[in-house]
């Protein structure tokens, strides 16, 4: 099959940095290098990884496209749906534009039902993640990752072996140390770096294209913080936040700055981009991959999930480990499940972790920053 | 030693001076916080404090609290709310501030704020409501109330203040009594607030702060509402700027 090489028709119209990602993303294309495309942490990396395409993750962060979207999608919906589909739509988002295939998951409702416009005019691979995890549904997971293998085999023509999936498990293993290392380094206290920037690095790791450099390129940024630390180059003693909720970035980095902008320090996210999809490596032991692959991905914590164990698990350990002083929840707008969750995980944070809890919702906008600094300071001032 | 609380409102600033001196004054906030601010400062010298002296120290509360270039801390009106709120009903209640702009409960256990909320995105159950509804009605705030109590509340139900306006004037246009209305109004307002309030639950005491405190119609109305005996306060008004100034006189220790 034919990879996408050409640039979009509004190319001319973007901004400087919008052009650059793309002639990068073009660069990536002109040497032959299919691109795999991807929305959700629930995304098993390592069977694209394995025949060689670059992967990218593609939740749109700003409010740019949301208009655009709510021509064909309801006002009242998450934004991180309406923003990613409306910038599908206008063809301003150069790792989706460049993408040969996206893969979704039925995760959650807005999603699922998305995914189905978006396949009217983008080649759109369909898994079916299951929202419990019992035996039966990774059964049917095991099942959705080989379907998927198949499938990519099929469109591109080429063969997948389970040695080529092996050596993915590991390479994206070495990513995942490498980046817990980094933030494990938030265990100190006081901490040695803003959240915020750790936040970027970890961020910034969803659209490497190639994999195996990041452990050299993390590797190297742990040992200059570890040494500067020793020198005495650190942040100041303050209230140690972890931030939990929905995937947060772009737009939403405002609530990270909201707390260390008010005297707190996010020390820890139990998010998305955070531990939530870097705590649990791959068995590579496992002599069945698949087996392997799905056992991992279909124990995210995620709130599509019912129930919910694992999130509990994790935002226990690491308020344990992080010697959390007070957790926040940002809630997308119109996210059903995590707002729901969202009493269980204030139960657990102030019940048997015995600290003080606080859920904002927000949008894709700017417009309540002013509120949400006051709340988040108030809850500040509270510690 | 003094210690001044400026609580700089959307719709009035307060100020509370607690120490040597023991005087509080209010004054609207009007379009510039920046300005409000200068005539405090003079305000406050008239009466022998210079809040720029050593010897007194300020802290600043409110949605305008960073225009007070002259404070020694900036504390965000909810801890402040709750200060004040504690020093008036005690180490273990919930206080409801109904302000200009937004609405606040605040529950506080063993005198530490255990919880609080807040209205979001919408001025429905605000003192902004209030005014722009006895705005079109033709009323005063205070002749707003006066109605309110001999009237039989009509029934408002957007949940937007700029419907809800729409609902007031198709009632207007229909001739029904402006007594009715204004008791509509109040009921819509005091409902909105008593919604926010059951997302918590609340202790056995408390208390409204807020312009409204000293309101025991709109007390009366709220407690209805809430299930609660809501207290109405003399001082509730200055309950912010007085935390402040508890606050500032703490920090100093």
């Amino acid at each position: 099959m034919e990879i996408i090489k050409e640039l979009p028709e509004v190319f001319e119209e973007f901004a400087e940095q919008r052009k650059k990602s793309f002639l990068s993303m073009k660069e990536l294309k002109d040497k032959g290098v299919p691109v795999v495309g991807a929305y959700c942490t629930y995304f098993p990396q390592e069977i694209a990884m394995a025949m060689g395409a670059a992967t990218v993750s593609l939740c749109s962060t700003s409010d740019e496209t949301i208009p655009d979207a709510e021509k064909d999608l309801p006002k009242n919906l998450c934004p991180l749906i309406k923003s990613s589909y409306g910038f599908a739509i206008t063809d301003k988002c150069p790792f989706f534009y460049f993408s040969d295939l996206v893969v979704g998951e039925t995760t959650c409702d807005g999603k699922k039902k998305m995914y189905e416009y978006m396949g009217q005019f983008k080649d759109v691979f369909l898994m079916e993640l299951p929202n419990t995890q019992k035996e039966e549904a990774l059964k049917l997971w095991r099942s959705e990752i080989i379907r998927f293998k198949e499938y990519l085999e099929e469109k591109f023509d080429v063969e997948i072996t389970e040695e080529q999936i092996r050596d993915a498990i590991k390479i994206n293993n070495a990513g995942r140390r490498s980046l817990k290392a980094l933030y494990e380094t938030m265990k100190n206290d006081p901490v040695p770096i803003k959240g915020q920037d750790l936040f970027k690095v970890l961020y910034g790791s969803t659209f490497k294209f190639d994999r195996s450099q990041i452990p050299e390129e993390v590797d190297a940024l742990v040992a200059k913080i570890n040494k500067e630390y020793a020198e005495g180059k650190m942040e100041e003693k303050k209230p140690r936040i972890l931030i939990t909720g929905c995937p947060i970035g772009g737009a939403t980095e405002k609530i990270i700055r909201a707390v260390e902008d008010n005297g707190g320090i996010a020390v820890t996210f139990e998010s998305c981009s955070g531990a939530k999809s870097i705590d649990k490596l791959v068995d590579e032991d496992n002599p069945d991959v698949y087996d392997a692959l799905a056992r991992r991905y279909l124990d995210i914590g995620c709130s599509v999930m019912a129930p919910n164990p694992n999130r509990l698990e994790l935002l226990g350990r690491l308020i344990d480990e992080y010697k959390v002083d007070g957790v926040v929840e940002m809630l997308l707008q119109a996210c059903h499940t995590y707002a729901v969750e969202s009493k269980g995980i204030r139960d657990f944070v102030t019940g048997e972790k015995h600290i003080p809890y606080i859920a904002v919702e927000t949008d894709y906008s700017q417009a309540d920053i002013g509120q949400l600094n006051t709340r988040i300071t108030a809850f500040l001032e509270m510690l | 030693m003094n210690y001044v609380g400026i609580d700089i409102g959307s719709t009035a600033s307060k100020v509370v001076v607690r120490g040597e001196e023991d005087f509080h004054f209010v004054l609207p906030t009007g379009w510039s916080s920046k300005e409000t601010t200068i005539t405090i400062k003079e305000k406050l010298l008239s009466q022998g404090i210079d809040v720029n002296s050593e010897a007194n120290r300020v802290t600043a509360t409110g949605y305008g609290r960073v225009a007070v270039d002259f404070a020694d801390n900036v504390i965000t009106e909810i801890t402040c709310h709750a200060r004040g709120g504690r020093e008036l009903c005690g180490d273990n209640c919930a206080v409801i501030d109904v302000g200009g702009q937004d609405t606040k409960i605040i529950l506080i256990s063993h005198g530490m704020v255990q919880d609080f909320l807040m209205n979001d995105k919408c001025s429905a159950g605000t003192g902004k409501f209030l005014e722009i509804m006895s705005n079109r009605l033709g009323v005063t705030l205070e002749e707003l109330f006066e109605l309110a109590s001999t009237g039989n509340p009509v029934s408002i139900s957007s949940l937007c203040t700029v419907f809800a306006e729409s609902e007031v004037i198709s009632y207007i246009g229909e001739g029904r009594k402006r007594e009715d209305i204004a008791a509509g109004v109040v009921e819509s307002v005091a409902a909105k607030v008593a919604q926010l309030a059951q997302r918590k639950d609340l202790p056995e005491k408390v208390i409204l702060t807020g312009g409204l405190s000293n309101n025991p119609y709109f007390t009366d109305v709220l407690s209805k509402k809430t299930g609660k005996h809501v207290e109405p306060t003399a001082f509730g008004r200055y309950a912010g700027a007085l935390g402040a100034a508890l606050l500032a006189e703490e920090k100093r220790r």
